[in-house]
Order: structure tokens, then sequence, then C-alpha cells
């Protein structure tokens, strides 16, 4: 599904990511994981199009996306979400949500000035699809509610719902446990399993450990900007390069 | 009531206000007043797609009121063309010199975005100014005849009314419908969040240049008008001066509400006729409703008037239930 190669930057004079090659498969769940400053929200922001990587190659089902924006990227069915919450703030979830459809959509400015009935009818599909994914997540009951009037747990909630009405192939999840109670994370935990029942392939950075070893079939671990190591859960926790670098202080 | 009709009989109510409204006043006076507050809804609205919704500042909206104006101008008294085709000549002229130089300028943000609309306002107060043989420079230029409609000719107080009121509508109507769309929603979430917007798939860049264009459009369309009712315009409308007022309506009014526009370009109007005896000081009290609306009512007067709304909503709620 997804094809790292090689990856390198370098911000300055500084290397935030050396050489890092990863490999996602269809359908799977893979974590990302590695002590602060490691690289990991480096790698999104290049896989995302956010950051021009200084040499190597992001491929998406063998298309190379090096050089795409976020823009062509949502299109293509690659969304993501954030570390520190991006919501629309001064709109209602609903709205939220309904944005996260424009890849779905078509209207220009003349055809929604004049309100053509082709745009009426799209403006219903938009609704009635939002709505939709607001239910699949639990949050129809917040529909009016302004984005930034949310609980922090509902508004990483939001976030994915906004992600899934792209109705994407592939999601990337910047630590979406950050900042949630124990109750919301296995209610995450649950949501991201639903979600990749649905056919849905999901990267995630993440600190909750308990989270990563329990939902994620790989795990990825980044030191200092390199690849340290790649396997399954159980692999990881026996990895001895690993326990040393990041497990070994807990 | 759903959200929509509200909004469809809120609309009718304000057509149905300013349609009769004329046979309630006598003289010309005040006619005048509301023809100009006309023009100044048509600007508001125009800058506040772009500040309100977009987020997105520009010191120099005053120019493409300027430009619609003089290019109308120019059309009909050199080259005699009709006031109509001037307009929608002025117009696209307008949009499309503001899409052009919409994709370097747009790139820049906040402070940087400021200074360049300034820059550009500026050089298009020096182009009307000193383009004599087009523009007539200084001292104006004169004589552009009134638009008609076969024999019904625009040029009394009340057809003018009329005549820009009709179009004022029409301007609130789309720009209603815009902002109620994947179009207007796409704006404010770049206004919100420009990266979580792009990673949504909303293309940041072409959206805020076409955006910049409408805006223009819009701004050129009014100054048209604004030309042909006058039959007279100099540079000294279409100065820095004249784009801060229009930043202050807007802001006054209620960023992100075409009602509000109306509001801040009602009271930025009328007020200059108050103000008349501070003279050259009446910018201080501009100065000063600005400082106290960001500090107080960020919403803006609309958004006051909301609140007052729902606060005599719930008393008179509260009111019948204490009765039954």
């Amino acid at each position: 599904m997804l094809r790292i190669d090689g990856i390198t930057k370098i911000f300055g004079g500084l290397t935030a990511l050396e050489d890092v090659s990863l490999f996602v498969n269809k359908g799977s769940i893979t974590g990302v994981i590695g002590p602060n400053g490691a690289g990991k929200t480096t790698l999104f922001n290049i896989v995302t199009g956010l950051y021009t990587q200084t040499s190597g190659d992001v491929y998406l089902e063998e298309k190379n996306i090096s050089l795409y924006a976020p823009e062509v990227l949502a299109g293509l069915g690659l969304v993501r979400t954030f570390q520190n919450v991006e919501l629309f703030g001064q709109m209602t979830v609903l709205e939220n949500v309904m944005v996260g459809l424009h890849t779905k959509s078509k209207s220009g400015i003349i055809s929604c000035s004049f309100k053509l009935p082709g745009q009426i009818k799209e403006e219903r599909y938009i609704k009635e699809k939002a709505l939709h994914w607001l239910e699949y997540t639990g949050m129809a009951d917040a529909a009016e509610i302004k984005a930034n009037n949310l609980p922090f747990g509902k508004g990483r909630l939001l976030e994915i719902s906004r992600a899934l009405a792209v109705e994407p192939k592939l999601i990337l999840m910047d630590e979406p446990a950050a900042g949630l109670n124990s109750r919301e994370t296995s209610a995450l935990a649950n949501l991201i399993r639903k979600i990749r029942e649905s056919g849905i392939t999901i990267v995630l950075v993440e600190h909750d450990m308990e989270l990563v070893m329990d939902i994620c079939d790989s795990i990825v671990v980044l030191n200092l900007g390199k690849k340290l190591a790649e396997g399954t859960p159980r692999e990881i926790q026996e990895n001895p390069a690993v326990i040393s670098a990041y497990l070994g202080e807990s | 009531m759903t959200k929509e009709k509200r909004e469809i009989l809120i609309f009718l109510i304000f057509t149905l206000a300013v349609l009769i409204t004329p046979l309630f006043l006598r003289g010309s006076y005040y006619l005048n007043v509301l023809v100009f507050i006309g023009i100044n809804t048509m600007l508001a609205i125009a800058l506040n797609l772009l500040l309100g919704y977009a987020g997105q500042i520009s010191l120099g909206h005053a120019a493409f009121f300027g430009l619609g104006a003089y290019i109308s101008g120019i059309l009909t008294t050199r080259f005699s063309f009709d006031p109509w085709l001037a307009m929608i000549i002025s117009a696209l002229m307008s949009g499309g010199l503001a899409f052009i130089i919409g994709f370097p300028i747009l790139k820049l943000k906040g402070h940087y975005l400021a200074m360049a609309t300034l820059g550009f306002g500026i050089i298009m107060f020096i182009i009307f100014n000193e383009t004599v043989a087009l523009t007539g420079g200084p001292s104006g230029l004169s004589g552009i005849p009134n638009i008609h409609i076969n024999s019904l000719v625009f040029d009394n107080d009340l057809n003018n009314y009329y005549l820009i009121w009709v179009i004022t509508l029409m301007v609130m109507l789309l720009s209603i419908n815009l902002s109620q769309s994947r179009i207007g929603r796409a704006l404010r979430a770049i206004h919100d969040s420009e990266v979580a917007a792009r990673v949504m798939g909303v293309n940041a860049r072409v959206l805020k240049v076409q955006i910049f264009a409408v805006s223009a459009l819009i701004s050129a369309v009014a100054g048209s008008l604004y030309a042909h009712t006058m039959t007279f315009i100099s540079p000294a409308s279409f100065g820095f001066n004249f784009s801060i007022e229009l930043v202050t309506m807007v802001i006054i009014g209620g960023l992100g509400s075409i009602y509000g526009s109306f509001l801040g370009a009602a009271i930025l109007t009328v007020l200059p006729e108050f103000l008349r005896v501070l003279q050259d000081f009446d910018i201080v009290v501009y100065g000063l409703m600005l400082i106290l609306m960001t500090m107080f009512m960020p919403g803006g007067l609309i958004s006051g008037l909301r609140l007052i709304g729902e606060a005599i909503g719930s008393r008179i709620k509260r009111k019948s239930v204490s009765n039954a």
C-alpha cells in the first residue's frame, strides 16, 4: 500500500531522518514508535506532502507520490490526523465532516452562488454522508456543536470522522491517543479496528505502548532519525536494541 | 422551521424592507444616503468574502472599486461604450487582474499580505492620478453617462435607489448561497486551519486566488455603478483611507456575516454625517470603534444583535413558563 524508500530529511544542519525505508501492507495497522525527536512526525509530514524530503521517494500503491501536495494526496485516498488536533474551530462538528467530503463533490463558485440544481443535490449528498460518518464514530449527538467547544477527546474523534469522510485508502494518525483517558483509549482501539475491518490501511504514531502492542500488526521503531527495528509487536518487545534504546527506560 | 427556511424568510423580509423604504422618505437627501449604503454594502460583502470567510486581509480593496469606476468611466466617455457593457468589461478586467496578481500575493500571510495589498492599493492610486490623458488625473473624470434600459434612464435618486439596491440584493443573495455551500465551508476551513483544509483535499492556493478575483469583480461592479450614478469620479474616492474604511465596515458589522456587512456599511456611511463637526478627527472615532469592537464584540454588531435577540427570547420563554 505504502512504500517509503530511503527518505532523508535535513533541516539546516540537523538530520531529522536518515535513509528511512519501510513498507506498509494493505489492510494492516502499522505502528511507528520511538523516543521524542526520533523523526516520527517529520516522516508523516513528508508522506502527506507538507514537507519535501531531501532525498528518497514515497510510493502509494506503486505510484510515486514524492512531490505531491496534500490536497492532491487527499484525492488519491491518503489523509492524516494531527498530533495537536487541527479542527476547523469556528465551524460545527457536522460542517467539519462536510469539509472532509470536499474531494467527493465538485460544484464550483458559479454553481454554488446560483444554487444550480446539481449543486443542491450534491449539498444534500454531502450532508447525508457527513451524518453517516458521525454516526459511524458515535458523534451524531454532537453534530451542531461548535468544534472549539468540544472536549479534547471528542476533538480527536472528530478528526478521525473528518478523515473517514474523505473515504481514504490509507489514514496516518499522529498520536491519536495522546490526552485521552483509559476509557476513551479503549474506545479508540475498537474504532481503529473497525476502520481497518472496513478495508482502510492505518499507520499510527503513538506513545501509548499498551495500545500499540494491542492493535498493531507490525511496528517500526525510529531512533534519532534512523530505523532501529521493525517486526511484529512480540519481536519488537524482545529486540535487545529496542529495549536498550527505548523500552528499557520503563 | 429549518435553518434554510429561516434564511430564506430573513432574505425576503429584508428585500421587502428595501423595496418599500422609499415610500416613507421625502426629499432626495435620504435616498442619496441609501444609494451610498447600497454601494458600500456591495463593497463590504466583497471584502468580507475574502477577509471574513477565507481569512485573508486586503488593505487595498479601494483600488478594485476605483478600477471598476475608471474602466467603466473611460470606456463610456472616451470610447462611447454602452454603460452595461462597460460594467461587464470593467468587472471582468478587475477580476482578471486580481486573479493574476493573486497567485504571487496570496502566497503571503498575515502582515506580509497586508503590506502587499497596501502596496497594490497605493500603486493603483498613483496610476489613477498620473495617467491624466485617460483618467483626467487629480481633477477627475466627468460627464460619465447614466445607465439606461431603453427609455428608462437612471438619472434621478429614486431610479438610482432601485438600480443600486436590486443589484445589491442580488450580490447579497449570491454571496449567502456561496457562503453556505462547499466553497463557503472550504473558505472557512482555510481560515481556521489551512494545513488541515489542504489535507482534506481543499486546494487552498487556488481557492484563495479565486475568491480574491470574485471579491475584486464585485468591487468593480460597485465601482462601475458608482461612476454611472455619480457621473463624476476622482482619485480621492479610491485611496488608502477608503480601503481602511472598508475593513472597518467588515469588522464592525461582523466578520463572516453577509447581513453584518450591510450593518457595517450602513453605520459607516451614516456616521460621517454626524461626525462633520469633528472635521479631520473623524478617523479617531473609527479607530476607537475598531478597538472597542475587537475587544468587546469580536463577532461584530451582528453577533451583538444575535445575543440581544437570544436574551429577549429566553426572557419571553421564562415569563410564559412562570405564567403557566
